[in-house]
């Protein structure tokens, strides 16, 4: 690389690229310069003064420009005549840094004293106390007895409301802005500001509802002390206390890394999640999560979690072993023959849907998903996706972000962040087309309108003036953000194909970080999808005979079947009738209340499976619960029932199906747990031991996933325009409306925290 | 007209700056003009390249009026020739204790501030500026609007002016009661609508400056000498001064003597003893105890250094700094322990908080001061002030911080025994002739028992 930058710390030589601030180019070689206000994600500030070093040039000669050496012919260093911050300053070539001199080691004290002169040193309350940078760098770098009057202490209020969902300590406040920043810099909402100034400077939100943010809960995680607390675990558990699990999101495509704090608690009678943190995944989440990611994971021991099988017995449902419960599934599943639909709801596992798929593909029965307006255009989505190693943070000058009919941050939060940084900071054009305004608006170089409904009639109709007009075929990348909103299923395809045309009419498709970006409606969407599909074609090339599932486009709830069986459904209203209903749920749902037989199922938090992101990477999540009560795992329950019709399987779990799946899945082949899992460090380093570098998220371990390669990318000789119509608008698709971050549902409901927050289901329809 | 108590003291024959004591009502257009008044601008307009001001303020060796002493005519070689828009932002803050010289220009001879704006303008191809006043100067703001009023409508400013195809317009801005604000960063945050704190440089203003675009930011003081210089040539204006600090400076004066003002003087020529007598002496002749040669942000002079020449490096080779030229006065009456906890305070309260040795050392070094003057200091408290000021210096980020070390560090270099003398003088906590002044401010707890700040 040309731009390499050489340097000395503490007589290490360091090559770092130009542009690298000093206390980045120490980290490279394990030198922790300590810090407070500076964090690797936000622009730099050189407040807190913490990062002071001594830093010294080359001394130059005016008249020959080159460096002065002495008798020995080194060359002659000039140090500063005062320290440094290594926040601020950017590495040049043969500059010498020492951090460990005892100037530096004077200052780090020094500071460190003031700072605490201010501090409550209410540790022992504090949440963050055992996870806190002030903490760990006083004990590192601090003076050990304070020399300041306790009397004197400046004190200030205690559990200051910012908003609902986040609590402010002003005694605690370092005054490091990271907040600040973090609203202004990477989300976007100005809602926290500095207010008054000198010793009486605070952190005030005046934004109107207060801290008015999908994504204030990552305040808490880089807030370098306890100053920002969320409401959720505030006083809830000492952090030492917790044990982490590495996870997964559930409730959007983008698939956030998250890590799962746990603790023993009698009154739940086991462990329970105390609280959601952010897991580095810089290719996925980077260190953020939102604020739904963050909150909603009180369903998880919600008193009303469905505990014990049920049966309808005189017309009302009762509690039933697993063996009479799965007995009566097997008899009815016998007599019913081929007419037997089930439906797959998308927050189910792969390893789950697919077992549901062997079982009804082995019945000759039908399938579908749920919601069913996806399957449409799944398969497009995965044809023309992004490229196996594309990445959102390469997006930048000369690269085209066109949203399609979609709201990046209500239904994809964290996207939404990595997609403005993508434009605001590194210059990609945006180009939106939409019916309606989103946040995403504001940095749009470009608008275009349509009649709700009419998207895929207008990219049909407009893809050549938008070729010309945004000369998207002079752009490096491409890349297509689209949603399903007041789409029906035919319409959604319509769009998503008009939309893979335009990749493949400006050269496009196939490219590593180009293709489609769908705005799915949760987290495993194309999982459900891919499983569901593949398991049918892997069926039809097997030479099974008859008739090998429905197509999943063709709308299985007109149909009457005599058994119908829903995995994990919710509320749809895309259920068939039939004449005897199995619904495996986490909740009695109102479907599960007109059931047959109700089978309690795990969540994602007490097993283990994973997911296929909106972006087709496929990624684990562990166990970090025990088993609730009866309740057993979705691919459990498939593999006893298939059981009962005499299929014996002998999975043992779900890296065992996985291998089956990756085998008879071409999409996944090459795919196993082991390659999944596989992680490595990750840049800049963040996590347990650099928190106080990069706040209190977690290390990923568990894995950084992989994402499997588009058709158009395996295949590019293969790729062929769709046929290019877009059909009419229909009341049913108009009445899919816009899909709020925070609409009413079995999951959310269950956080009281978010109470207040939730769009009841009538505005969302 | 705004009544500056401002007095019209004669100490040049004729004033560089101070025009309105050689020239009554030179504050009207009219007078302004019928004495050379905007002459230098016609001249530039019509006869001189953007560059040949900027050579000649150069070659004149103008340094900034404002504190740093930075040559004006490099700072505004430093602008960018091709990015637009510009800015030229006047620096009216005048926050520095004892600084009160931009106050006489600005009420005083308010043409003559504008037409170095614009020549400034004109040099650095701005087509905007913006003077920046401290908010107290509501009255003077008014003075110096009507001048701009005037000067567009005898088209002085406005669009293509006296024919010449430049544009430049004139904004007033009035500042919120901040002295940070007077540094130029913040100064800049605080005229963009934003919290008044200081930036980091780089980038600096000429590169990245008010709503990031290329700012020169000059004193008023700085400005009002330009359009002589622009007149009359710099080497004119190098009959006064020396070598390294040309022309004539205004010295505000006060304190202790008997007549406080404004004194414009060549720089170098005199001495701090005799700028004490122009100022009519100390009162009842007291003995000096120490001078303040910029305000409180200064060292300390004792009174051994009063024969210190009044200029740049004079004051710096005797260990302090020139700054603003604010010199207050202190006599053998004023209690050293209790005027720095005075400055010390202002320090605490000006701080704007941003970075953490000056917001919480001047914190804690008040804590101090408030001991020892309510009477229950100990000499270890009088080392602890030296500790916690010599804590804070060379870490802040901004020169406030650095500033604020000065009146601790500088008094207890020179006047330790004083520090030592106030313990032993002032012990058990016992009501002293600072109990008052500490119970209104909040302090100690008055008769009712109030306090109600820190
Ligand atoms: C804390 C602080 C306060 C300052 N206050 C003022 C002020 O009130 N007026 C002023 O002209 N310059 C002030 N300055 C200096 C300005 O930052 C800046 O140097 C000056 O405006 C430049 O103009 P000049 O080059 O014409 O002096 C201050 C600097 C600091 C660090
Ligand atoms: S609340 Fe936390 S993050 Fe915000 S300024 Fe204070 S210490 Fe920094
Ligand atoms: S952005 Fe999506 S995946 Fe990430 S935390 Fe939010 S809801 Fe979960
Ligand atoms: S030294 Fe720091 S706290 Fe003090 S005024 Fe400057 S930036 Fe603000
Ligand atoms: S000043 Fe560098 S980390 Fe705060």
């Amino acid at each position: 690389m040309a731009d390499l930058v050489n340097l000395t710390i503490d007589g290490v030589p360091v090559s770092v690229p130009k542009g690298t601030l000093v206390v980045d180019a120490a980290k490279k070689i394990e030198n922790d310069i300590p810090v407070f206000c500076y964090h690797p994600k936000l622009k730099p500030v050189g407040m807190c003064r913490m990062c002071l070093v001594d830093i010294g040039m080359p001394k130059i000669d005016p008249a020959t420009k080159q460096p002065v050496r002495d008798e020995q012919g080194n060359v002659v260093i000039a140090f500063m005549p005062k320290l440094t911050t290594a926040c601020t300053t950017p590495v040049s070539e043969g500059m010498v840094v020492r951090t460990a001199t005892e100037q530096v080691r004077a200052a780090r004290e020094d500071i460190l004293e003031f700072l605490l002169t201010s501090h409550p040193l209410d540790c022992p309350i504090c949440d963050k106390g055992g996870e806190c940078p002030l903490q760990n760098l006083t004990l590192g770098f601090g003076p050990s007895v304070s020399r300041f009057d306790y009397d004197a202490k400046f004190h200030n209020e205690k559990h200051v409301p910012l908003g609902d969902l986040i609590y402010l300590d002003r005694e605690r406040c370092i005054q490091c802005s990271r907040c600040i920043r973090f609203q202004d810099e990477i989300a976007d909402d100005h809602v926290l500001q500095f207010h008054d100034r000198g010793r009486g400077m605070e952190i005030i939100t005046f934004s109107d509802p207060p801290f008015d943010s999908y994504f204030g809960g990552n305040t808490t995680d880089i807030c370098p002390v306890g100053a920002l607390t969320t409401a959720d675990f505030r006083f809830k558990a000492r952090p030492w206390e917790l044990a982490s699990t590495q996870s997964l999101c559930t409730h959007c495509p983008v698939g956030c890394n998250i890590t799962l704090n746990t603790r023993l608690e009698t009154k739940s009678g086991g462990y329970e999640i105390k609280r959601v943190m952010p897991r580095q995944n810089e290719q996925v989440n980077e260190i953020w999560i939102c604020d739904k990611g963050r909150y909603v994971h009180h369903f998880t021991r919600a008193e009303d979690r469905l505990r014990q099988p049920m049966v309808r017995r005189d017309g009302r449902l009762v509690e039933a072993t697993w063996e009479q419960a799965l007995q009566l599934v097997g008899e009815r599943l016998k007599a019913a023959g081929t007419s037997v639909a089930a439906v797959v709801g998308d927050r189910i596992a792969n390893e789950d849907a697919y077992l549901v798929a062997k079982l009804v593909r082995a019945l000759n029965g039908a399938i579908g998903m749920s919601p069913s307006v996806p399957a449409h255009y799944a398969d497009v989505a995965r044809a023309f996706g992004v490229g196996a190693h594309a990445n959102l943070a390469h997006l930048g000058k000369g690269d085209v972000i066109l949203v399609v009919n979609g709201d990046v941050e209500e239904q994809a939060p964290v996207w939404f962040l990595r997609l403005r940084q993508a434009v605001v900071d590194r210059g990609a054009a945006l180009v939106i087309a939409h019916s309606r305004s989103t946040k995403m608006h504001r940095y749009a170089r470009a608008i275009h309108r349509y009649e709700p409904g009419y998207a895929a009639r207008w990219v049909a109709d407009r893809s050549e003036e938008l070729i010309a007009k945004e000369s998207l075929k002079d752009a490096r990348n491409l890349l297509i953000v689209f949603g399903d909103e007041q789409l029906d299923g035919p319409s959604a395809r319509a769009l998503a194909q008009g939309l893979a045309n335009l990749l493949i009419a400006t050269g496009h498709a196939g490219k590593a970080d180009s293709g489609l970006l769908p705005l799915y409606p949760h987290a495993n969407t194309q999982g459900v999808f891919d499983v569901i599909a593949g398991a049918d074609r892997a069926a039809a090339s097997n030479g099974a005979n008859g008739k090998v599932g429905a197509d999943l486009r063709s709308p299985i709830c007109d149909s009457r079947f005599e058994v119908a069986w829903l995995i994990g459904v919710g509320d749809a209203s895309d259920a068939p009738s039939a004449g005897f209903t199995v619904v495996q749920e986490l909740f009695m749902t109102a479907l599960a209340k007109q059931a047959d037989v109700v089978l309690p199922a795990l969540s994602f938090a007490e097993r283990e499976g994973t997911f296929t992101s909106g972006d087709r990477r496929v990624q684990r999540f562990y166990r970090a619960l025990p088993p609730l009560g009866e309740a057993r795992p979705d691919w459990w329950i498939a593999q006893e029932i298939a059981k009962r019709l005499g299929h014996s399987w002998g999975f043992q779990g779900p890296a065992h199906i996985f291998a089956d799946l990756a085998h008879s899945i071409p999409h996944y082949s090459g795919l196993s747990y082991e390659v999944i899992s596989k992680s490595e460090p990750q840049w800049p380093p963040m996590g347990r031991g650099d928190l106080y570098y990069g706040g209190t998220v977690y290390d990923n371990t568990g894995g950084l996933g992989a994402r499997y390669a588009s058709d158009a990318e395996r295949d590019p000789a293969g790729v062929r325009p769709y046929d290019g119509a877009a059909p009419e608008p229909t009341i049913a698709g108009l009445e899919r409306r816009p899909r709020p971050l925070y609409r009413d549902g079995e999951l959310i409901r269950r956080s009281a925290v978010l109470a207040s927050h939730i769009v009841p289901a009538q505005e969302v329809a | 007209m705004s009544g500056f108590y401002g007095t019209k003291n004669k100490t040049m024959e004729r004033h560089v700056l101070l025009r309105d004591v050689d020239v009554p009502n030179i504050r009207e257009y009219d007078v302004y003009v019928a004495n050379d008044g905007y002459a230098a601008w016609k001249k530039a307009l019509t006869t001189m390249k953007p560059d040949e001001v900027i050579n000649v303020v150069k070659d004149s060796g103008l340094r900034g009026r404002g504190g740093a002493g930075f040559p004006a005519g490099v700072k505004w070689s430093f602008i960018p020739k091709d990015i637009f828009p510009k800015y030229v932002v006047v620096n009216g803050d005048e926050s520095e204790a004892g600084t009160f010289k931009d106050h006489q220009i600005i009420d005083g001879n308010p043409h003559q501030l504008i037409e170095g704006v614009a020549l400034c303008a004109y040099a650095v191809q701005a087509n905007t500026s913006y003077i920046y006043l401290r908010g107290e100067f509501y009255e003077p703001a008014k003075t110096l609007q009507r001048a701009i009023d005037e000067a567009y409508a005898h088209g002085m400013l406005g669009k293509n002016v006296l024919g010449s195809g430049f544009d430049l317009d004139i904004h007033i801005h009035l500042g919120a009661g901040a002295y940070i604000c007077g540094e130029e960063t913040a100064l800049l945050s605080s005229l963009e609508g934003q919290l008044g704190q200081p930036r980091l440089r780089p980038p600096f203003p000429a590169v990245q400056g008010l709503y990031a675009k290329p700012t020169v930011i000059n004193n008023v003081e700085t400005l009002a000498n330009v359009p002589p210089i622009v007149l009359h040539g710099a080497q004119w204006y190098r009959q006064y001064g020396t070598e390294k600090s040309p022309g004539t400076k205004i010295f505000c004066v006060s304190g202790r003597v008997n007549k406080p003002g404004n004194y414009e003087l060549p720089l170098g020529k005199y001495t701090i003893r005799e700028l004490i007598e122009m100022a009519g002496g100390t009162m009842d002749g007291r003995p000096v105890k120490g001078v303040l040669p910029a305000g409180s942000s200064a060292p300390i002079l004792p009174a051994n250094l009063l024969d210190t020449k009044l200029d740049y490096e004079s004051v710096q080779a005797a260990g302090s700094i020139l700054g603003s030229a604010s010199f207050v006065i202190l006599d053998d009456t004023v209690d050293i322990v209790w005027a720095a906890r005075k400055m010390v305070r202002f320090f605490k309260h000006e701080s704007c908080g941003k970075c953490t040795p000056c917001r919480e050392g001047t914190y804690w070094a008040l804590k101090l001061y408030d001991k020892i003057l309510s009477g229950h200091g100990t000499l270890a408290d009088v080392d602890m002030i030296g500790e916690v000021a010599g804590q804070m210096a060379g870490k802040c980020f901004c020169l406030l911080g650095e500033f604020a070390t000065s009146p601790m560090q500088s008094t207890l270099k020179h006047f330790r025994a004083e520090y030592e003398a106030f313990i032993a003088n002032h012990q058990g906590g016992k009501m002293n002739g600072y109990t008052d002044e500490l119970i209104r401010e909040g302090v100690l707890a008055g008769p009712e028992g109030v306090i109600t700040r820190h």
